[in-house]
């Protein structure tokens, strides 16, 4: 048993041995991170995390833009909840549970559209966009005491929103959004202060698709920019054929020298010198020289209203943001708000959709779906090579018994600031998730 | 497609149907340096969303828009052993049907057909793509050559096809 833990046997993970049975091993003193592989695995871990993490921390609904009309409706699963997310009729975003309050039947069948009431094919019972129930058919049947004022659709506990995005919880008494957000605001500003008016948009067209891998293993490699070399060589080479300076940086893995950070309550962020080109506004050959005067005028723009230090700030450094559990803001080539929960330990499903400044042309919106595609997206030249890591790391859990411990202790013992490619900003993901899933037991 | 077929289109339906069943067992066979050659020097490829199967790419965040150029960076990282997604290649076989002549216009032949692909890769169960393409064909001195193609999937979302790494 000793020589299991402590030799070099798959069980060699935390330095002390087998880490008293936790599941997330920080060694400050041997420097050492380690996270058990059962956490990728377990029915029992999954569960735990449905009770700790998803119904006690935001998680992301929608952006206030997908429901821009009055009525305006989208259906979707919210926590494994299936969710009206909506603007009623007098103007306020609600997320309702879809769900009739008389036996149970989804309310909303459709993706997306303009209603003026949901209603229940079962036994119709109808709704009103702000919940309130409308009518029940042969309500003269119901007893005395029946007060339909009560029978609405039943609102998510709480929902918040910063800057348009917005977030429920399912647990009463969380602290406010805001608080919660901690240093991730910052970041958010960032993304959103490309818009001249503060206002970003999702554009149409949304990616929804599985990866046979854990959910957890998604927020890694969201963040981690280790892999970018060996994962992403043939997008690194189709930036290079494209004229874009892909030479590392001396002493370093990636073309800039970038950072990773701990934003307070889970989050974490990249924040990374650009290279690779940015709608808004570092033009790279990829664009066409067409495209050069318009992306200098957006620049323009931003020196204007942000100041020079803030407009570089927005236009030249770009961040991989994820907040705590499971939202992530990449924004690098493009913007993309990427959401996914666990169908199962070994199954996600990722929602992923591009968000952009409302004002943009026809020209620049054109120009910043074509650079989404460059490198996201299920048929992006790099998001394809991030599944098959992840799912080859999820069948190789198949064998977490014999080999349990994975290794997170890149960067450790370094004074200096955490770099993009250590893995110092992942420890902060984990130390989180493991605060709270200890806190459950 | 509203249009009218014009009847000075020397091209049959037989003709057609022989181009996509050779650009089939092109793409099956991962031959795609000679699947290249059937495109026009201006061709696009298309993949749209499946929740806007009808949008427009300059509008709407596509699976796939590619213009010829990326279309050809496309098939060099299709060949490269670090396409990890697509190393070692899927196994994919297409079945082509319902092919019709829809129209023409500005001398390009539009076509419709229905696809079913079967991807295999080892550790993975099969998955399926089924839908629709619409292609525009142009003829030219070499024989038939594509301007546009577009494949459009009939499932609400990718859901458990994952990616789309190979050539629809």
């Amino acid at each position: 048993m000793t020589d299991l833990h402590n030799g070099n046997g798959g069980g060699n993970g935390p330095g002390n041995g087998s880490g008293n049975g936790r599941l997330v091993v920080e060694d400050l003193e041997n420097l050492s991170f380690s996270v058990n592989r059962k956490v990728f695995v377990s029915d029992d871990v999954l569960e735990g995390e449905h009770r700790a993490i998803f119904d006690k921390c935001w998680v992301y609904v929608g952006h206030a833009s997908e429901v821009k009309n009055p009525n305006d409706f989208r259906s979707r699963q919210v926590a494994g909840r299936p969710v009206i997310f909506c603007r009623d009729r007098a103007g306020t975003v609600r997320a309702l549970i879809n769900s009739c309050r008389h036996r149970g039947a989804l309310v909303c069948r459709e993706r997306e559209g303009n209603a003026r009431q949901f209603y229940c094919i079962y036994h119709g019972w109808s709704y009103n966009t702000d919940g309130s129930l409308k009518g029940i058919p042969g309500d003269d049947a119901y007893p005395p005491g029946f007060d339909k004022t009560k029978k609405g659709l039943v609102p998510v506990p709480r929902l918040e929103h910063y800057k348009d995005f917005y977030f429920a919880n399912f647990d009463h008494n969380a602290p406010d959004l805001h608080r919660y957000l901690a240093g991730a605001k910052d970041y958010i500003d960032l993304v959103v202060d490309q818009s001249p008016s503060g206002r970003m948009e999702i554009i149409s067209g949304v990616q929804e698709y599985d990866i046979k891998a854990n959910w957890k293993l998604l927020v890694e490699n969201s963040v981690d920019d280790y892999h970018l070399v060996t994962t992403h060589s043939t997008w690194l080479n189709y930036m290079r054929n494209s004229g874009v300076n892909i030479t590392p940086a001396k002493g370093h893995m990636l073309p800039t020298k970038g950072f990773g950070k701990d934003l307070g309550n889970g989050h974490l962020t990249t924040d990374n010198p650009n290279y690779r080109g940015r709608p808004v506004a570092k033009w790279i050959s990829v664009y066409g020289e067409e495209a050069k005067a318009d992306i200098e005028a957006i620049r323009k723009e931003l020196v204007e209203r942000l100041g020079e230090a803030r407009a570089a700030r927005v236009a030249d450094t770009n961040r991989n943001l994820c907040i705590f559990p499971n939202l992530v803001i990449n924004d690098g080539s493009s913007v993309t708000v990427r959401n996914f929960f666990p169908v199962s330990p070994g199954h996600m499903r990722v929602t992923a959709w591009a968000l952009g400044p409302v004002e943009e042309t026809e020209a620049q919106r054109a120009r910043r779906l074509h650079a989404f595609l460059t490198f996201y997206g299920p048929g992006g030249f790099a998001t394809p090579d991030d599944v098959a890591a992840l799912e080859l790391a999820q069948q190789g859990f198949a064998a977490w018994r014999e080999v349990p411990w994975s290794d997170l202790s890149r960067g450790m013992g370094n004074s200096q600031q955490q770099l993009a490619t250590d893995e110092g900003h992942l420890r902060v993901f984990w130390r989180k998730w493991s605060q709270l899933m200890e806190a459950r037991q | 497609m509203t249009l009218a077929v014009d009847p000075n289109a020397t091209v049959t339906r037989a003709e057609v149907e022989d181009f996509l069943y050779h650009e089939a067992d092109l793409l099956d066979q991962w031959k795609l340096d000679d699947w290249l050659g059937l495109l026009t020097e201006d061709a696009s490829y298309f993949v749209p969303p499946n929740d806007k199967p009808d949008a427009d790419h300059r509008f709407t965040l596509f699976t796939v828009a590619d213009d010829i150029v990326r279309l050809r960076e496309r098939i060099i990282r299709l060949k490269d052993p670090n396409c990890h997604a697509e190393f070692p290649p899927s196994r994919t076989r297409r079945m082509i049907s319902n092919v019709r002549i829809t129209g023409v216009e500005d001398g390009l032949i539009a076509v419709a057909a229905n696809f079913a692909i079967f991807r295999h890769r080892r550790n993975e169960p099969v998955r399926e793509f089924v839908g629709r393409y619409r292609y525009k064909l142009k003829r030219t001195d070499a024989g038939l050559k594509i301007a546009e193609r577009r494949a459009i999937l009939d499932a609400e979302e990718l859901g458990r096809m994952g990616s789309v790494s190979f050539l629809l």
